[in-house]
């Protein structure tokens, strides 16, 4: 399966050049139902695209003085980093905790994430009016320091950087890179140990900057303790996202899969559901929390009271209960439902925040045009080519090389001695 | 070290420089008291020459309305337009009440803004700075009194607020607005003297107004003062925006953010050393039992 045991060093940097200018070409089938749809859709944004940024973002939003922030930031970014945050707290599992278990799909969870925050954090510059200021606060031409975006933009930036070292041991092991490997993979644990105090900082941080809207965000949302709220929702947030994403990937690339990962797949869906199920429950406890201490009792019977209560109820208690049912009897199905109930609840609950809940009594409430919900589809569409064209390239589900699975050379060197039937032979 | 200092040394170790700033910019009282204008809507005549001098001293469309008769529309300031004038009838009694940036004492929009493009002056006005705004519009997001405007139909947006003329004021002029009062229903001056004429105007003639000056307090205090015969929520004044000043909202979260950038490496190196130990000595059992084997 590894094409790229043909490019060791000898070719040098023009070989290497060569290799990936061929490794562009795409691969597979070209007429399959996702690209039919998906081409499409990302042509269309593409040229919306061309329409926002030459007449202006009110040439196809329907933001208003009243409703600066929309979809893209609701969605692309609020939602889009909680979802990306399976990360931190995957790398956190398996290169602090050592947990060999998920170390099969430590990668294509860190692919993952990277992509996420290249493409969703990407869509916060098609919302700038001004992006070509972006670079200020990053040349220090001016630090806001003061301000809770700065941090997110810093932590963002720094937070890909730290993506980027970790996922970077597979960029050299497609390109047959020996030395380069050796020196990234020695950094990946102090990449780890930054990447996860910025997405704690981070995750918070997106909370945070609702905290000066207060008197805007409705008083069931709105509450001093959005950032830890985001904290902790992004854990199962993330860990739903694995479990999808993993879910999907395992039939669409079974010919990648690394034998480990065929074998222990169902252990590592059934062990994400209990990490899922316990944060949850600290996560509906805070909300509780939150929610008596807020004295808000009134407000429950009322329209916002129900809406709030169907994304507390039915979308964190729910799951969490069918991820408790999911365990107990391994039942895999009902992981994917409670997954993706999950999921569904931390859509809710960003874009409550974000967009419903805010300014939720004004006369004229923000609904996003067609052409936001387009551009996002298509942002969602591009990187899954993205993404589907470096698993089929890259070791991210399949097993490195053989060379860089010597025990002293890499990150794989501890499995557990029980499974050693599992082992492939770089394990003496 | 006391407290503050410690919060410093932590800031600035986690790159954060921001507290000792904070700090200097709260107790900004003293010699640079900042301006500010008060606006007396009990001697509001409604005539909305502040509009028109407003628009003539910043470039913008003069607004189109003027003749028209504004009672019972409550109108809000735009993106062409930084201050409007509105009719509120309290009572059988028309009252006017000009609205536009509050110039806050400790501004949420310059807390939120990430580039320091919206700006506190010392002076007092809270100015835009085009060269630095990446119209993010975070700003608009915070300003309890939702005041900047942001231009969605330009490919170069700009965010439009009332400056209190800060180019005029570097001049040595006073805003367009209060020179061209016919009524003196507005005053400029500093901010202290300010408060000082309000109290004394409302000690001299107790029952015309009510015993508030919006904006002492609100919002931890504004550059813009007002005055007025009836309670001000009647008039459109929000009156749920507290007395705390914005930027407070989020300064315990950016206050435990040196602390986590310090704390949480070392606790998850701690960490992973901890579990690593059991590997080697795993690894070194391994070792052993291979070697064995080999043999
Ligand atoms: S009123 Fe709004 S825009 Fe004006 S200074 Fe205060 S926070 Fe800033
Ligand atoms: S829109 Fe401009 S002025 Fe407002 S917060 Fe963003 S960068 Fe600052």
């Amino acid at each position: 399966m590894n094409n790229n045991t043909n490019i060791s060093s000898p070719g040098g940097f023009r070989g290497v050049l060569r290799f990936v200018l061929s490794e562009l070409k795409p691969k597979g089938k070209m007429l399959t139902l996702f690209n039919v749809i998906s081409l499409p859709v990302m042509i269309l944004g593409a040229a919306l695209l061309v329409v926002r940024f030459t007449r202006g973002l009110g040439s196809i939003t329907n933001l208003s003085q009243d409703f600066p922030w929309g979809l893209w930031i609701g969605f692309d970014v609020v939602t889009g980093v909680a979802f990306a945050g399976g990360a931190y707290v995957l790398t956190f599992m398996v290169y602090i905790l050592r947990s060999e278990k998920y170390h099969p799909i430590v990668r294509v969870t860190i692919l993952n994430g990277l992509l996420a925050y290249i493409f969703y954090a990407g869509a916060l510059l098609l919302d700038l009016g001004r992006p070509w200021n972006v670079i200020n606060p990053i040349i220090g031409k001016s630090f806001g320091v003061s301000s809770v975006l700065f941090l997110v933009a810093w932590h963002f930036l720094l937070y890909m950087l730290s993506e980027l070292i970790e996922f970077s041991p597979a960029i050299a092991e497609w390109l047959g890179m020996k030395r380069l490997r050796k020196i990234l993979s020695a950094m990946t644990l102090g990449a780890v140990i930054f990447g996860i105090t910025l997405s704690t900082l981070h995750q918070s941080g997106l909370g945070a900057l609702y905290l000066m809207a207060k008197g805007k965000i409705h008083p069931l949302w709105y509450s001093e303790f959005i950032p830890i709220l985001f904290f902790v929702s992004s854990i199962f947030a993330g860990l739903s996202m694995v479990i999808v994403e993993g879910s999907i990937s395992h039939k669409v690339f079974s010919d990648r899969l690394s034998v480990r990962l065929k074998r222990s797949h169902d252990d590592i869906l059934i062990g994400l559901s209990r990490i899922c199920a316990g944060t949850m429950f600290v996560y509906l406890f805070l909300k509780i929390l939150v929610f008596i201490h807020g004295q808000h009792w009134s407000l429950i019977d009322t329209p916002m009271g129900y809406w709030f209560l169907l994304e507390v109820i039915g979308f964190v208690l729910v799951p969490c209960i069918v991820f408790l049912y999911a365990v107990r009897k391994r039942n895999l199905p009902a992981v994917r439902i409670a997954a993706v109930m999950a999921l569904i609840g931390i859509i809710l609950n960003r874009l409550n925040v974000s967009v419903i809940a805010f300014k939720w009594n004004a006369p004229l409430h923000y609904v996003p045009s067609w052409m936001e919900i387009e551009v996002t589809l298509a942002i969602i569409c591009a990187e899954i080519w993205v993404f589907r064209w470096i698993v089929n390239r890259m070791p991210v589900l399949n097993d490195p090389p053989a060379w860089a699975r010597s025990r002293t050379n890499g990150e794989i060197k501890n499995v557990p001695r029980q499974k050693k039937e599992v082992l492939q032979p770089w394990d003496t | 070290m006391d407290r503050r200092s410690f919060i410093k040394t932590l800031g600035a170790t986690g790159g954060t420089a921001l507290v000792g700033k904070r700090l200097r910019a709260e107790n900004s009282s003293g010699a640079d008291e900042p301006v500010g204008v008060l606006v007396d809507t009990t001697r509001c005549i409604g005539c909305r020459t502040c509009e028109e001098a407003c628009a003539e001293a910043h470039g913008l469309p003069v607004p189109e309305d003027l003749d028209e008769d504004i009672e019972g529309v409550v109108r809000t300031t735009s993106e062409k337009q930084w201050t409007v004038v509105n009719a509120f009838t309290v009572d059988d009694e028309e009252i006017y009440v000009k609205r536009q940036c509050m110039h806050c004492n400790q501004p949420a929009c310059a807390s939120a803004c990430l580039v320091k493009a919206m700006y506190k002056t010392e002076e007092g006005p809270v100015i835009w700075r085009e060269d630095r705004c990446m119209g993010c519009r975070y700003c608009m997001i915070s300003c309890p009194f939702d005041v900047p405007k942001f231009e969605y139909n330009s490919t170069v947006p700009r965010i439009q607020k009332c400056t209190m003329c800060w180019e005029r004021q570097q001049k040595g002029e006073i805003p367009a607005c209060v020179e061209n009062c016919p009524e003196e229903a507005l005053t400029f001056g500093k901010r202290r003297d300010l408060l000082e004429i309000a109290r004394r105007r409302i000690y001299n003639e107790p029952d015309k107004y009510v015993h508030h000056i919006y904006g002492e307090h609100e919002a931890g205090g504004t550059g813009y003062l007002y005055l007025a015969s009836v309670p001000f929520e009647k008039l459109g004044f929000k009156t749920d925006v507290g007395t705390t000043p914005y930027p407070e909202l989020t300064k315990e979260f950016l206050y435990s953010v040196p602390v986590v950038l310090l704390l949480w490496p070392a606790f998850l190196l701690a960490l992973s050393n901890a579990t690593k130990r059991e590997d080697d000595h795993e690894r070194k059992i391994r070792e052993i039992i291979n070697e064995v084997g080999n043999e």
